[in-house]
């Protein structure tokens, strides 16, 4: 017991004496949610809309004006050349072209139908979906409006309609950055988690001390969790850090219990550095550990529904999530802080993340060899 | 206190230690005399319990390394080659860490390790990174004493030191035998031999020589000459292509050369060398010293060693 605590204090002298951990710890979690929460929305916002109006009659203008007033959409340029509306969008200045045929009000006005045509880039098929859809609603309901004005119909409604009546739970005003945060938030308990201590286990490695240290009689236990339990505190402190700065910054609600959510972490955390160890124990300088680290890292985060629903991922990616402790994390992330969820709700990816824990622990404290 | 019978090693292809047998007794200095890469790390790091031998026994004590390794580990306080403190913790942190670790403190074996962590203990509260080359060596040392080893492990410490804290390393481990720990130690440097109770030589991980430096000086039977001339360089080339040298190494000022037939006059040797156009020719018949013996026994006269001009 003495021993480990001499092991802790070292650890913790050592940290603060670095220069550059203090700035880790307290600019990673500032920087992850001041920039990556703001940036990495998918709220499609501005939306550059080219004109091709061959028709230019009231009823066209009216359509273009409903278009240019959406706050979706920013009218960027005009032509009467279809031509010259596709070059825009060859030449990446247009998200989309929207073409008026000649003689759209007349031929609308005799044959009571005609069509407009949309062109959109597709690059980002998720911004183009999105453009598309908000341009189409905007045009069915100018086409509603001028149903009722020339059919003198007092506001349009086709029969037996079914009402929808929307309400959204856990984030009504769907606000993407109450939806990312939590995520970004289990990536930086992660990144600390993982590097921290898998450089930190291959600095004795890379400066020699190692040899010394293997030769006293400190137990492999010893040393793992003389390596681990530092970590785990900064790791829980900037969690704790990064749901402040969210909380002031943005309001980020935390609807369930923080004890929760910090047991959780806790859990996570013994896994995650459990990880981070093991592969230094692999590793013989920090690069490598740096590269293997991203290596799981990236697929991990990709794989755990940072960005995208691991639902509608292909059933293989999703039976890969079951080994994948960022998916459980970030599921409990977000459920604890957006939802409220309790416990008993989390029972699943409380048994996932414990047997992940115990499974890397256990891993490194085995691979650790104080023989060669 | 340390007994190895027959161990090998091997990294792949390359043989780093063979069939090595070796017994030291308690309270012995014992050296390792041996140039880079002749195995001398490897050996220890077995002796240490740092790395597994391929075949072969050793112990440490009475204990096998291999599978008492913890009580081995008790018993020995090991300084490996490289600096292996934490530059980062101060000289008294470094101290008390080791002291902590082997269940001890500063304070109850402070006995031992008094004449040398007095003299670094006025920058006690300095970063061990910031310590001078010398001083790093102390401060190691003091921390492998910390937990009064039986066994004291030393790589090469005194690589890279200057001459002065040699001699005082050199005399700080001579004091710790009189306090019956048993020291092996390492090191390139062939003058260091000298101090030791007894040596071996190592190369490419073999023995090729083990006895006390006396016992190793006499086994030189060879006629030894050491010949000066005022062109250095052009000299040492002659030397080597006499017909009848066998080795010329730059001892100091001098040059030693050792032949293949022993029974020639001096004369001989001066006129070829006069022949030569060397001006200012010295020859002298000198007794062997123990980096003779070494030099003659390692025979590579192609390759440069450390002891070489």
């Amino acid at each position: 017991m003495r021993t480990l605590f001499y092991l802790l204090q070292k650890e913790f002298i050592q940290i603060f004496r670095n220069k550059t951990m203090l700035p880790i710890i307290f600019l990673v979690p500032l920087l992850q949610m001041l920039i990556l929460v703001y940036a990495a929305t998918f709220d499609v916002k501005k939306i550059n809309l080219y004109i091709v109006d061959k028709d230019l009659s009231s009823t066209s203008r009216q359509m273009v004006s409903k278009l240019g007033g959406s706050p979706f959409f920013t009218i960027t340029d005009c032509s009467f050349s279809l031509q010259e509306g596709e070059e825009a969008i060859m030449k990446d200045k247009t998200d989309m072209v929207i073409h008026i045929p000649r003689n759209f009000e007349r031929n609308l006005m005799r044959e009571e139908h005609n069509n407009v045509q949309l062109l959109v880039n597709a690059i980002n098929s998720t911004k183009a979906e999105l453009a598309f859809n908000y341009a189409s609603m905007v045009i069915r309901n100018y086409n509603n409006h001028i149903i009722t004005s020339w059919k003198g119909i007092p506001d349009f409604k086709p029969l037996n309609s079914v009402e929808i009546d929307d309400s959204y739970w856990f984030n009504p005003e769907l606000n993407y950055k109450f939806y990312m945060a939590p995520g970004i938030l289990a990536i930086l308990v992660t990144i600390i988690g993982m590097f921290l201590s898998g450089m930190n286990l291959v600095r004795e490695k890379e400066i020699g001390t190692i040899e010394q240290l293997n030769v006293t009689p400190i137990r492999k236990h010893q040393f793992i969790i003389g390596k681990l339990v530092p970590f785990l505190f900064i790791a829980l402190f900037d969690l704790a850090f990064g749901l402040l700065i969210a909380k002031v910054t943005f309001s980020l609600p935390i609807v369930g219990s923080l004890g929760l959510l910090f047991s959780f972490a806790a859990i996570y955390l013994i896994g995650i550095l459990g990880l981070g160890l093991l592969i230094s124990t692999m590793c013989d300088t920090q690069q490598q550990v740096m590269f293997s680290g991203f290596f799981f890292m990236l697929i991990f985060v990709m794989l755990g529904g940072i960005f995208t629903p691991v639902e509608s991922m292909p059933t293989w990616a999703q039976m890969l999530d079951r080994i994948n402790p960022i998916y459980y994390f970030m599921r409990v992330m977000r459920m604890i802080v957006l939802k409220g969820s309790g416990f008993a709700d989390l029972k699943n990816e409380f048994i996932s993340l414990l047997v992940f824990g115990i499974t890397m622990l256990s891993l490194a404290i085995r691979r650790y060899r104080k023989v060669a | 206190m340390i007994e190895t019978y027959n161990i090998s090693k091997s990294y792949g292809e390359v043989k780093a230690l063979d069939q090595i047998s070796l017994q030291v007794g308690k309270g012995e200095l014992f050296g390792l005399i041996g140039p880079d890469g002749a195995g001398k790390t490897t050996l220890f790091r077995i002796l240490v319990s740092l790395l597994l031998p391929d075949k072969g026994t050793a112990k440490m004590g009475g204990f096998d390394v291999v599978k008492d390794f913890r009580k081995v580990r008790d018993l020995i306080g090991y300084m490996p080659g490289r600096f292996s403190l934490y530059s980062d913790l101060s000289v008294e942190e470094n101290l008390k860490f080791f002291a902590t670790v082997f269940g001890t403190t500063i304070e109850e074996n402070y006995d031992l390790i008094r004449d040398i962590y007095s003299q670094i203990e006025p920058f006690k509260k300095r970063l061990a990174g910031r310590l001078s080359g010398g001083m790093k060596q102390k401060l190691a040392l003091s921390c492998a004493l910390i937990h009064k080893p039986e066994i004291l492990v030393l790589d090469e410490p005194t690589t890279g030191v200057d001459a002065v804290s040699r001699k005082e390393f050199w005399e700080m481990l001579k004091n710790l035998q009189t306090k019956r720990i048993t020291i092996i130690v390492s090191t390139p440097y062939m003058d260091e031999a000298g101090l030791c109770d007894r040596v071996a030589l190592i190369q490419k991980g073999k023995f090729m020589a083990l006895d006390t430096p006396l016992g190793i000086v006499n086994s030189f039977k060879y006629r030894l000459l050491a010949i000066n001339a005022s062109n250095r360089y052009r000299l040492l080339q002659d030397l080597r292509e006499w017909n009848n040298t066998d080795s010329a190494f730059g001892f100091g000022q001098d040059f030693h050369v050792t032949f293949k037939n022993d029974r020639f006059e001096k004369e001989e040797l001066f006129r070829y060398l006069s022949e030569k156009g060397h001006t200012d020719i010295r020859i002298e018949e000198i007794d062997p010293g123990i980096e003779d013996v070494f030099m003659k026994l390692m025979g590579t006269p192609d390759k440069p060693q450390k002891a070489d001009l």
